[in-house]
């Protein structure tokens, strides 16, 4: 086997160096009523050639574009991945390298690491970012418990537009240790309701996605504003579609204290859901409360600026029990990922990009718009809105799967009181021909 | 002269992106445009971002420059005790990046979507046979993730049987990871001191084991490189008062097709697809930490869950007593693919991975145990302990010697982890290495304590031939500098 | 790391076996860690101080010093009010290695009970402690 070098010989002297006749006398300190009686049960082993049909034939049994025309976003979306970032990524320095706590041979990962963080910071408008968290449903639960953390409070409130599995996740992490989640209702035209919430001095923080489920652009400002007639609330913002920041205002600059939320979106293969990148980015004062690792610009003894893993005596490995998270292993490679995607599309580069995404929206919006369909939410959105469709629309939701075409996704499962509601989504992949085609199949 | 592993080359300095950025340049190609622009309203309208602009052959030489600062388990040995640096098999990479599985939606309808619910149902019964136990979630996201499950689970198991218990028993040889999961979970960990063979005795356990622990939490084999020996007992006694045995099986690549998880009787565990299966750790993730569970605690895994139907797999959050939701959608499919793709590659000879796991790790200790401490001098599994107890009279510590191994061409161990050794060295050669690897190894380490009893000097001063010296970490952490 | 002979141990002061010592100061108790805690632990990088007006027992966990690899808890050599903490710390961390028992100083405490003074070890008892 190609993968173990070693050869009968080897064995044989490399257990008279330890004193053994075979491979089984390694494991007599194991005691008989620990050890399997029987061999594993697997497939294989397979070649190379069998593991490669094997894999192809997997693959082909999923719909993908460019046969499947997919118009979905809910926090996976279909952007194009250029070619160098690929490649740049796929060496092996970068993808074979471990954590890096070794900093003189992992300059590499740590300067790109850095560069993540600034860029994250600049894209976002923050004064610090972490090295990432595994995804960003549970950098919002991990930025809600870093709320409870700081305020000693035991309450948070989450809007009911925060992606749907997002909050089940929120709700996962936080009812484990005992704390309360409370979820806002949203306002007749797709945004966060927050008039209701009295006693804010109870909750530890507010968070609100933006643009938020339905694609709707959060009135950030004013929300914020609400949530800081407490002083110490914390203003929790949180995205699945980064994007948008290329052309809306930052959290940052609206006043939010943490940000996270999602990066696939920058340079990430959908990948069925993942590997995501959970980026997490909050306001100095409160850097020794963030989770996740850090990584530092300093230099060495010579003199020569470096980077290095940081600030670590917050994480598990020190403070064990009293650590600010658990958390280990992050995403390392999707964030650096994330920063050469960012590298390539430049300041300039991406607000193009996010302009042409809304405007593929707006396109395809407009365009059910002109065949009747009603847009029930008066909010400006980002990539993704909802369409209210005749109650008849699951035929043609069926048909149009037939033809190859993915028109949304309901949402009256997680809304149950919005029946024939879809949430829909065009971003710079989907063609205008395509949409076209789409909208001519949904014209009654 | 004999030529060494580490050498010196041409290394290209390069500075930050936003460094040697210009106003006006790009590196993308902008799709055609074929819609009208519609203009935003200015409340929501921002300014344009301020990040660096660059042209692609500005990127491409960037990202090179950085990536050959690097060392890699394709560079070189990487013997970090309990981390499993084995070989990341290429062929791996090619099937995560089919494009019917990386432009894959994970909200299509499932009849769409058979090719990645077939891979992730059979993995899930792959690891189960690997691990003895019958049900398995492939939520997490990592190891840690893992364990934080499996503290759920736990909590959950125990209040719907109507007990509300506080405390967890974790050894001191733990990895932070425990004692940080459980807590987040509203447990108390208790610590359990391992006796002076090194691993966890009865009497300690049953001292400190009654009906408001939950469970006892064990790395087997543990953090020293030693099996468990009495871990059937363990479990036996913490089952008796009702609590359940949980396992990190970060160091699993000991004992795959050795020992069966489930049969000593523990009721969960955790795997870190990136240690013993083979999928890159990337420089610090992503990784996967699927979590396999026992029948009785089968109702708490997380949702959604993979059920099969007349040879068609669907996801299921049917489910009343689940746990709930750790992952925005289904875990770290990428990684999986990789991980099944090296389970199948591998099939029963993931036994001999093991086997030849351990049979390098013995043979470094063998080697290395006259050049430096040896606490337990005994059959280890996949990695052995050793501490710089032998170079302490020089003044030269386990940092000196982990620092000077660069200069021979090797990442270095794993250092001071295990807490319960000073100045802790593990060792953990994986399966790939061959000998000859292991050779020149056990030299550079030979000439490193030489290097300590004549020359100490250059061990202080080390590494010399990396691109960078020993960093100055307190200025980092008294004066952070975190961004731009 | 010092040998033993190498650190300083001030007479006019009290130790705890947690290495934090204690100083009378009319009616009030100032307190830090000793020469021994700062050299084990390393450069401070950060100090976490409790908050004026706070009180604890003797003995109670009231904050924390880390290092770049480790934190340490400090507690109470008695028990009181805390009067005043340092806040040249949080810009100078590197005091607390420089002059441990001056300007590295931590915690002003108002003490419930002076008496609790003679439970500390004097010089000599601390410096048997650190040698067995």
């Amino acid at each position: 086997m190609r993968y173990l070098p070693h050869t009968d010989e080897d064995i044989h002297e490399m257990l008279q160096v330890i004193g053994l006749s075979s491979l089984n006398d390694l494991f007599t300190v194991i005691p008989k009523d620990c050890r399997s009686m029987k061999e594993l049960n697997l497939p294989g082993p397979l070649t190379e050639w069998e593991l490669n049909d094997h894999m192809d034939n997997l693959a082909k049994k999923m719909a993908v574009p460019p046969e499947y025309k997919i118009f979905l976003g809910a926090g996976s979306y279909n952007h194009y991945i250029p070619e160098a970032v690929r490649q740049l990524i796929g060496r092996s320095e970068f993808y074979t390298a471990y954590t890096p706590y070794q900093p003189e041979i992992s300059q590499g990962t740590l300067q790109g690491i850095y560069e993540y963080q600034s860029l994250v910071t600049m894209l976002l408008g923050m004064d610090v970012a972490n090295a990432s968290m595994y995804d960003g449903a549970s950098a919002l639960a991990e930025a809600l418990l870093m709320a409870i953390r700081i305020t000693k409070r035991r309450k948070v409130a989450i809007s009911s537009l925060i992606h749907p599995f997002y909050r089940q996740v929120v709700k996962t992490y936080l009812t484990a240790p005992g704390y309360e989640v409370i979820e806002l209702p949203f306002q007749q035209n797709g945004t966060t309701d927050l008039s209701d919430i009295n006693s804010l001095e109870e909750f530890a923080a507010v968070a609100i996605q933006s643009p938020n489920f339905f694609g709707c652009i959060e009135d950030l400002k004013s929300h914020g504003e609400k949530i800081h007639a407490d002083q110490k609330t914390l203003f929790v913002t949180v995205f699945s579609e980064p994007l948008a920041y290329g052309l809306i205002k930052t959290p940052g600059s609206l006043g939010a204290d943490i940000v996270c939320g999602e990066g696939q979106s920058l340079g990430i293969p959908q990948s069925f859901g993942g590997p995501g990148l959970g980026i997490f980015a909050s306001k100095v004062k409160y850097l020794r409360s963030m989770p996740g690792r850090l990584v530092g610009q300093t230099k060495d003894k010579e003199g020569k600026r470096g980077f290095v893993l940081t600030l670590a005596t917050r994480e598990q490995h020190i403070r064990r029990e009293k650590a600010t998270s658990n958390i280990c292993s992050n995403q390392g490679l999707c964030a650096l990922t994330m920063a050469m995607y960012l590298a390539f599309t430049g300041g300039g580069g991406l607000r193009e990009l996010s302009a042409l995404n809304h405007d593929k929206a707006e396109y395809l919006k407009k365009g059910l718009m002109d065949v009747g369909a009603v847009i029930p939410f008066d909010t400006p959105t980002f990539n993704e809105f909802v369409v209210k469709f005749p109650p008849d629309y699951k035929i043609t939701y069926n048909r149009l799967l037939k033809k190859k075409i993915v028109a949304g996704i309901s949402i009256s499962s997680f809304y149950p009181e919005l029946a024939d509601h879809y949430l829909l989504c065009a971003t710079e992949t989907n063609s205008r021909e395509d949409m076209d085609a789409f909208i001519q199949e949904v014209k009654p | 002269m004999k030529e060494h592993l580490a050498t010196t080359g041409l290394s290209l300095n390069e500075p930050l992106l936003w460094e040697k950025a210009k106003k006006g340049r790009s590196g993308f190609s902008m799709p055609t445009r074929d819609v009208d622009t519609f203009p935003i309203d200015s409340h929501f309208l921002g300014d344009i971002p301020e990040l660096p602009d660059l042209s692609e052959l500005d990127v491409v030489r960037h990202y090179t420059r950085l990536s050959q600062w690097n060392y890699g388990v394709d560079s070189g040995m990487y013997p970090l005790g309990s981390c499993t640096m084995k070989y990341n098999p290429k062929v791996n990479e090619r099937q995560a990046s089919l494009h019917g599985f990386t432009l894959s939606h994970p909200m299509l309808p499932s009849e769409l979507s058979q090719g990645i619910l077939t891979m992730m149902f059979h993995l899930e019964r792959y690891l189960s046979e690997i691990t003895g136990l019958p049900a398995v979630t492939l939520q997490p996201a990592a190891g840690a993730q893992g364990e934080l499950t499996g503290m759920m689970i736990v909590k959950a198991f125990h209040k719907y049987s109507g007990s509300e218990r506080k405390k967890i028993l974790i050894p001191d040889t733990a990895h932070g990871t425990n004692p940080a999961s459980s807590a987040i979970c509203g447990f108390t960990p208790i610590p359990v001191k391992s006796n002076e063979q090194g691993i966890l005795s009865v009497e300690r356990v049953e001292l400190v084991m009654d009906e408001d622990v939950a469970g006892i939490m064990i790395t087997n084999p543990n953090t020293l490189g030693l099996f468990e020996e009495n871990i059937r007992k363990i479990s036996d006694i913490v089952h008796s008062k009702g609590g359940l045995v949980y396992v990190d099986g970060a160091n699993m690549n000991a004992v795959m097709g050795i020992v069966n998880m489930g049969d000593v009787g523990v009721d969960i565990m955790h795997l870190n697809l990136h240690k013993t299966f083979s999928t890159p750790h990337g420089g610090g993730g992503p990784g996967s930490g699927p979590v396999c569970v026992a029948e009785k605690l089968e109702p708490f895994l997380p949702v959604p869950r993979i059920v099969e139907k007349d040879g068609s797999y669907f996801l299921s959050q049917d489910f009343e007593n689940s746990i709930g939701k750790l992952h925005a959608f289904y875990g770290n499919a990428g990684v999986l693919i990789k991980a099944y793709s090296y389970i199948i590659s591998m099939g029963s000879m993931l036994k001999k991975a093991s086997q030849l796991a351990v049979l390098n790790a013995n043979y470094l200790k063998e080697k290395l145990k006259d050049t430096f401490y040896l606490p337990y001098d005994r059959t280890c599994m996949h990695e052995c302990v050793f501490s710089d107890k032998l170079q302490e009279k020089y003044r030269v510590t386990t940092l000196d010697i982990a620092k000077r191994l660069m200069d021979y061409g090797f990442h270095p161990p794993t250092v001071y982890f295990p807490l319960v050794i000073h100045g802790a060295i593990m060792v953990e050669p994986t399966e790939s290495e061959s000998r000859e690897t292991l050779d020149l190894f056990v030299e550079a380490c030979r000439s490193i304590a030489d290097e300590a009893s004549q020359n100490p000097k250059v061990l202080f001063e080390a590494p010399i031939i990396p691109r960078s010296r020993r960093m100055n970490e307190t200025e980092a952490a008294r004066h952070p500098y975190l961004a731009r | 790391m010092k040998e033993i002979s190498e650190l300083k141990l001030p007479e006019d002061i009290r130790y705890s076996d947690d290495h934090e010592w204690a100083r009378q100061e009319g009616d009030l108790i100032r307190m830090g860690i000793s020469d021994y805690a700062q050299d084990q632990l390393g450069d401070i990088i950060f100090v976490e101080l409790p908050e004026i007006g706070k009180k604890f027992e003797k003995g109670e966990e009231c904050g924390t010093v880390e290092s770049v690899k480790t934190v340490s808890e400090i507690y109470m050599p008695v028990s009181g009010e805390i009067q005043a903490t340092n806040q040249n710390l949080a810009e100078h961390p590197e005091m607390v290695n420089n002059e441990p028992y001056t300007g590295g100083w931590m915690i002003q405490i108002r003490p419930n009970d002076l008496g609790e003074m003679d439970l500390l070890m004097k010089k000599d008892a601390y410096l048997t402690m650190l040698k067995g």
